[in-house]
């Protein structure tokens, strides 16, 4: 169970997330939902921890999360993976060690951490990638380097990336906002996949249809605050309009340009110095 | 016909010129200011056109001293023989071992050198969070490092170890630290920070970001940073040969203060194919670790 209680975000006098209120039950694969700048991402952030909370608590199993530091906050984040929309994979590592590096974490003791800075790891560990990697038909892969892959690829390693993980949580900030329809739907796919295995998935999206097919709850955001919570049946064409004051289509459209506005991928960088 | 719009972009047009008039005004400015500077520079410095004028031929007179007398005939005639290239590099193999000495020298005060930079790196680039303290004091480390130049680390370490090359070594590996450090730094800052997000949101610790997230993005530009450094080290261990640290600067050193023109010459196009050895490697060297996985 994961409980979110007044939870807030002030960037100077603007807040990005606004006394946000949340109890997820574990399994539950959630969609959360919002028009560009409503706090989708700070929200997911903040849960990681990635970004600090101006107010409010984080209660993950009864623990509060919003107070953790150093070692016990390193094990919370690696108890909720987090997927990006740009992926955040190691481009010039080959596939493999980005899948390990979701393993970091989990090796104790001064010589695992000295072998992990080497890139020593364990055959137990690799099998683990290799196999994770295998799930999401990507073992082919294994050996070149990620910027060789699609996008929708990438999205998948950085899945299996989460999995070594072994958390209990994932949040994805829109996963397939940076892929094509087809990308969309195999990334989709393997979340809803990860779900049936247990792990609660709190997911960022921009396309209501996607939030509907795959998501058991959704819950809206308008500037900060949670204006929408229940099951997605609940979220009708006109109780979209009602809560955005726009149409489904316009909101639609409005997330993909804001979408596109950030680019999806940096341009390799060869040339460095004069 | 005139519309409305014409008058806007009339009055555009009016305030483009302004605008481009009163930059020309700063910039004329500029230059007048700049160039009392400069004169008054020059004028303490005792950089006087009149000594310029009267000193450069003496240039010239020097240098037909240093160039060898090439004989078309006996160019590739024995040691013997005056006029030939054997007789102008006479000690070649002397000099070609001083002067693999001097390049020993600059690789491992380079490796050395780099390998304390790329971990001061880390912590001295602004954008990967180090705490403040740690920042500071590393910048500040390598800005005392590279400022004081290595001829003086040279003299403290001939002092403290004797005449030879570790004195060079050591001397060479500090200032190469400093130099380095800033430029490795300033290249880390400059890599895209999603992959670091990645790391730290699985649980990596800082180090573990800096060596997953970072390193790898880093690395071509470090290493073309460390060959550029390694071609100037060359160039170092030449000179800091001056003051007793070894390799082929004290040979230098001794043709110039004996008046051994031709010799002067002779090891100076030795060093420059040295240099140009050392920059067609890295170039390659560059090209295959951009490619490579790390």
């Amino acid at each position: 169970m994961l409980e979110i209680e007044g939870l807030s975000r002030r960037f100077g006098a603007k807040a990005a997330v606004d006394r946000v209120s949340l109890r997820i039950p574990a399994g539950q694969m959630v969609g959360v939902i919002g028009r560009s700048g409503a706090g989708k991402s700070t929200l997911l952030r903040l849960v990681n921890r990635l970004a600090e909370p101006s107010e409010g608590q984080i209660r993950f199993e009864g623990r509060d999360v919003t107070a953790l530091r150093g070692r016990a906050l390193r094990d919370w984040r690696t108890e909720c993976a987090m997927i990006f929309q740009q992926f955040n994979l190691v481009q010039r590592l080959d596939v493999l060690t980005n899948v390990l590096i979701g393993r970091l974490n989990h090796r104790h003791g001064f010589l695992a951490r000295l072998g992990s800075l080497l890139c020593q790891f364990s055959p137990e560990e690799r099998a683990m990638a290799l196999a994770a990697l295998d799930r999401f038909d990507l073992l082919p892969t294994a050996l070149q380097r990620s910027d060789t892959l699609s996008g929708g690829q990438q999205q998948r390693v950085a899945i299996c990336r989460a999995l070594m993980q072994q958390p209990r949580l994932i949040l994805a900030d829109e996963p397939i906002a940076s892929l094509d329809p087809r990308n969309a739907r195999t990334v989709m796919d393997a979340l809803a996949q990860v779900n049936r295995d247990g792990i609660t998935v709190l997911v960022n999206l921009h396309h209501l249809d996607t939030a509907r097919e795959y998501c058991g709850r959704v819950v809206a955001m308008q500037q900060g605050r949670v204006v929408f919570d229940g099951a997605p049946s609940e979220l009708s064409p006109a109780r979209i309009t009602q809560i955005y004051g726009i149409t489904e289509a316009e909101f639609q459209a409005e997330a993909a340009l804001a979408v596109k506005a950030s680019p999806a991928f940096d341009m390799p960088r060869q040339t460095a110095l004069a | 016909m005139h519309a409305p719009g014409s008058t806007a972009i009339s009055a555009q047009e009016a305030a483009f010129r302004d605008l481009r008039r009163q930059r020309r005004a700063t910039t004329l400015v500029g230059v007048a200011v700049l160039a009392v500077l400069l004169a008054a520079a020059a004028w303490m410095s005792e950089f006087h056109p009149a000594s310029v004028v009267a000193g450069f031929p003496r240039i010239g007179e020097y240098l037909s001293k240093v160039l060898p007398s090439l004989e078309w005939a006996n160019l590739l005639a024995g040691p013997e023989t005056e006029g030939s290239l054997a007789f102008w590099f006479y000690r070649l193999d002397a000099w070609l071992l001083l002067l693999f000495e001097t390049a020993q020298m600059a690789a491992i005060a380079t490796l050395m050198g780099a390998a304390v930079a790329m971990l001061l790196a880390f912590p001295a680039a602004k954008t990967l969070g180090a705490p403040n303290w740690v920042f500071q004091l590393t910048r500040r480390l390598l800005e005392a490092t590279r400022t004081v130049p290595e001829i003086v680390f040279a003299l403290i370490f001939v002092w403290a170890f004797g005449v030879g090359a570790l004195a060079g070594i050591l001397a060479i590996a500090l200032h190469t630290t400093g130099a380095l450090g800033k430029l490795f730094a300033d290249a880390m800052e400059n890599v895209e920070l999603r992959p670091w997000d990645g790391v730290r949101a699985s649980g990596g610790t800082w180090f573990e970001a800096c060596r997953f997230a970072v390193l790898p993005a880093a690395l071509p530009d470090l290493l073309s940073y460390a060959m550029l450094r390694f071609e100037v080290n060359l160039r170092s261990a030449s000179v800091i040969g001056f003051v007793g640290a070894g390799g082929i600067g004290e040979e230098l050193y001794k043709v110039i203060s004996f008046n051994y023109y031709e010799e002067i010459s002779a090891i100076i196009l030795l060093i420059i194919f040295a240099v140009m050895l050392i920059d067609m490697t890295s170039e390659r060297l560059r090209r295959r670790v951009i490619e490579v996985v790390t």
